[in-house]
C-alpha cells in the first residue's frame, strides 16, 4: 500500500526565514506517527501544510494520494483533523454538535458510539460551555473521528490533561489505530509518543533530524546503560556496555546475593531527544520548558524507583530496560 | 447530504445557538420591542392630542424607527459579532477541516438572519398593534414597499456584517460595531426625528443604509402627508431602493474578497 503521506523537499518561507527547509517525511499507511520537535522547529507549519491550511513556497506532498492545498470535499472526507486548541461550540451539547459535523460525512460513525468511545455519554446532552478541560479536548477527538477518517492529524491532544485522562485518551487512540486509522501526532510529551507511535520523527529547523522507532532512536538502544545501587549508605553507580555482567558481579559481591536499590537505566526518550535538538534551541527558550521538566523528572527517577517498575528492572531482562510496560 | 440540506441543519444549529445566547437574544432580538414599549409610554402625553384626533400615536411614531434598528441588530450587528467570534476561537477552521461546502456556513447564517428578524418584525407589529393602537397599512403598495426595504436591508446588514467581521476580533468587536451602530442609529432618525438632525449630518447619514431603511420604514407606516418632512420632500421610494440594493451588491462583494476563515497570524 502507498503511503498515507509523502513529503519532498518541502519548504516554506516567513519573512525570509524558512520555516520549513527542504523536509523529506514518509508516513505509512496504518501506523501511528509522533513528529516530535520544539516549539518553531517547523512542527506545525508541516502539518498545516499537510491539513490542506496553508500552501507552501517548493516540494512535493501527497496526502492519501492528493495534493493538500485546494483539496476538495472528497478528500475532506477521508481525513480527520483534530486541532491545537479550539474553543466555540459552548452553546451547544456534544451530541449537537457532532451530529450536525456528521452530516457533512458520506459514512459518518455513529454518533452515540463516537460518544460512547471518547467517554463522554453522561455529558452527551450537556453544554459543551461546561465540560473539563479534559472532556473538551475529547469532544474535540470525537469531532475529528466523526467521519471515519483514514487519517487522523493529532495536535498535542493531552495538553493539560491528568494522568487517568491521559491513559485513557491513550487507549482510545490505540483503538482507533487498531481499526486501522493511520494517525499524526504532535505532541510535547515524550512518554505519549513511546506509547502510543510506531515510528517516531523528530524535526528541528525545518529538517528531520531523526526517524526511528521510539525504541531505537537516535540509536538509544545501542547505548551504555547506566547501572546504579546502594552500599554502605552511599548511591554508587556506573556505566557500562554490558550492564547484565556487572549486575551479576555486583549480586555476587553483596552477602544476601540481593542488591540494594538497584537500578539499570538506558537513555530515557527524553534524553535522547533533548541531545537531537539541543543544538537548535536555545537554552532559555520557553518552548523546550515542558521537555526539560520532563528530563528533571527522570533525573530524579533514582530516588523514587520502586514506584517507576518501568526503568528499574530486575538483572534477568536488564536489555530490556527502556522498553515500554506491556 | 446536499448544501442545500447541510445549510438548513445549519440554521437549525444557528436558532438553537441563538436562542441559548441570552445577551444576543436580549440586545438584538428584544431590545427594539422593549424600546418602542418604553417610548410609546414616555411620550405618551406628547402625542395625546394627536392621538385624541385619530392622527398619530407615540406607537406609531416611533414603530418605524425601532423596524429599522431591529432590521440592522438582527442582520448586521448579529453577524459581525459572531462571525468574529467564531474566527477567533477556531470554530471556522474546524468547519473548513470538514467536507461541509464554505456555501452551507452561508446558508445557515442567512436562515438565522431570516428567522429572527421575521419573528422580530412580526413581534414589532403585533405589540404596536395591539398594546399602543397603532394603525398599519391596508395597501398592498405599501406591503411591498415594507417587503423591499426589509428584504434588502436584512440581505445587505448581512453580507455588511460578514464583511466588518474581519475588522476586528472578538475581544474589540462589540465596541467596534455597537459604538458606530449606535451614532448612525441616532443621526438616521431612529430615536431622535430626522428632520431634527442638522442637514450637514443628514447629509452624512445618508452615505450609509440606515437612513434608508428607515425613510423607506416612515414610508410605509407613517401618513402620506408626512413626506414633506423628508429631506426631499417625497419618499424617495425608489432611491431608497437604489441605495439598499447597491449597499447590498457592495456588502456581497466586500464580503467574498475579504473573508478570511482563519484569524491573522494562524494562516
Amino acid at each position: 500500500m502507498s503511503d498515507a503521506i509523502s513529503i519532498r523537499g518541502l519548504t516554506k518561507t516567513y519573512g525570509g526565514r524558512a520555516a520549513v527547509d527542504g523536509l523529506d517525511l514518509d508516513i505509512r499507511t496504518g501506523e501511528c506517527f509522533a513528529l516530535l520537535g520544539p516549539n518553531g522547529a517547523g512542527k506545525t507549519t508541516t502539518v498545516e501544510i499537510a491539513e490542506g491550511f496553508r500552501p507552501r513556497d517548493a516540494g512535493e506532498v501527497r496526502v492519501l494520494g492528493t495534493d493538500p492545498h485546494g483539496a476538495g470535499q472528497e478528500w475532506r472526507n477521508r481525513v480527520g483533523i483534530v486541532l491545537q486548541t479550539t474553543g466555540g461550540l459552548d452553546l451547544l451539547t456534544p451530541r449537537e454538535a457532532l451530529a450536525s459535523t456528521a452530516k457533512a460525512y458520506s459514512h459518518p460513525r455513529d454518533v452515540g458510539d463516537v460518544l460512547a468511545s471518547v467517554g463522554l455519554d453522561d455529558k452527551a446532552d450537556a453544554r459543551i460551555v461546561g465540560l473539563s478541560g479534559g472532556q473538551r479536548r475529547r469532544l474535540d477527538v470525537a469531532l475529528g473521528i466523526i467521519g471515519r477518517p483514514e487519517l487522523l492529524f493529532l495536535d498535542e491532544p493531552t495538553t493539560g490533561f491528568d494522568p487517568q485522562a491521559r491513559r485513557d485518551f491513550w487507549d482510545l487512540i490505540r483503538a482507533l489505530a487498531i481499526e486501522g486509522t493511520t494517525i499524526l501526532l504532535t505532541t510535547h510529551y515524550l512518554d505519549e509518543a513511546e506509547n502510543l507511535a510506531d515510528r517516531v520523527g523528530v524535526i528541528a529547523a525545518g529538517r528531520l533530524l531523526a526517524l526511528d522507532t521510539p525504541e531505537a532512536l537516535g540509536g538509544r538502544s545501542a547505548e551504555e546503560a547506566t547501572v546504579s545501587w546502594e552500599e554502605d549508605g552511599i548511591r554508587r553507580s556506573l556505566t557500562t556496555s554490558t550492564p547484565t555482567a556487572e549486575v551479576a558481579r555486583l549480586a555476587a559481591r553483596m552477602p544476601a546475593g540481593e542488591v540494594p536499590a538497584l537500578t539499570v537505566t538506558r537513555p530515557s526518550l527524553e534524553d535522547t531527544y533533548l541531545a537531537l535538538i539541543a543544538p537548535h534551541v536555545s537554552a532559555d527558550a520557553p518552548d523546550t520548558q515542558d521537555a526539560h521538566d520532563t528530563r528533571d523528572a527522570h533525573h530524579t527517577q533514582d530516588a523514587h524507583h520502586t514506584q517507576d517498575p518501568h526503568h528499574t528492572q530486575d538483572p534477568h531482562d536488564a536489555h530490556d530496560s527502556t522498553e515500554v510496560p506491556a | 447530504m446536499s448544501a442545500i440540506a447541510l445549510g438548513l441543519d445549519r440554521t437549525v444549529l444557528e436558532l438553537k445557538m441563538y436562542s441559548r445566547e441570552k445577551e444576543a437574544v436580549f440586545f438584538s432580538f428584544l431590545f427594539p420591542i422593549l424600546l418602542l414599549a418604553l417610548f410609546s409610554v414616555i411620550f405618551a402625553g406628547q402625542f395625546e392630542d394627536s392621538a385624541a384626533q385619530g392622527g398619530m400615536t407615540a406607537g406609531g411614531y416611533f414603530l418605524p424607527g425601532m423596524l429599522s434598528a431591529g432590521v440592522l441588530l438582527t442582520s448586521y450587528q448579529t453577524m459581525a459579532m459572531s462571525v468574529a467570534s467564531e474566527r477567533d476561537d477556531g470554530t471556522l477552521k474546524r468547519l473548513r477541516a470538514t467536507p461541509m461546502p464554505p456555501v452551507a456556513y452561508f446558508l445557515g447564517k442567512v436562515g438565522l438572519v431570516a428567522v429572527s428578524s421575521i419573528l422580530q418584525v412580526a413581534l414589532l407589529l403585533l405589540v404596536a398593534r395591539v398594546f399602543f393602537g397603532v394603525e398599519l397599512p391596508t395597501t398592498a403598495d405599501r406591503w411591498a414597499v415594507f417587503a423591499m426595504v426589509f428584504t434588502l436591508g436584512v440581505f445587505g446588514g448581512t453580507v455588511l456584517g460578514v464583511a466588518y467581521s474581519s475588522m476586528a476580533t472578538s475581544r474589540t468587536i462589540g465596541a467596534v460595531v455597537i459604538g458606530p451602530l449606535l451614532i448612525l442609529q441616532f443621526i438616521s432618525g431612529v430615536y431622535i426625528a430626522f428632520d431634527d438632525v442638522p442637514t450637514w449630518l443628514q447629509q452624512f447619514a445618508s452615505l450609509f443604509p440606515l437612513k434608508w431603511i428607515a425613510q423607506g420604514m416612515r414610508s410605509v407606516f407613517y401618513p402620506a402627508d408626512l413626506a414633506s418632512a423628508e429631506m426631499a420632500g417625497t419618499w424617495e421610494t425608489g432611491r431608497t431602493a437604489l441605495v439598499l440594493l447597491a449597499w447590498a451588491v457592495g456588502g456581497l462583494i466586500l464580503c467574498v474578497l475579504t473573508f478570511k476563515w482563519f484569524k491573522r497570524g494562524t494562516t
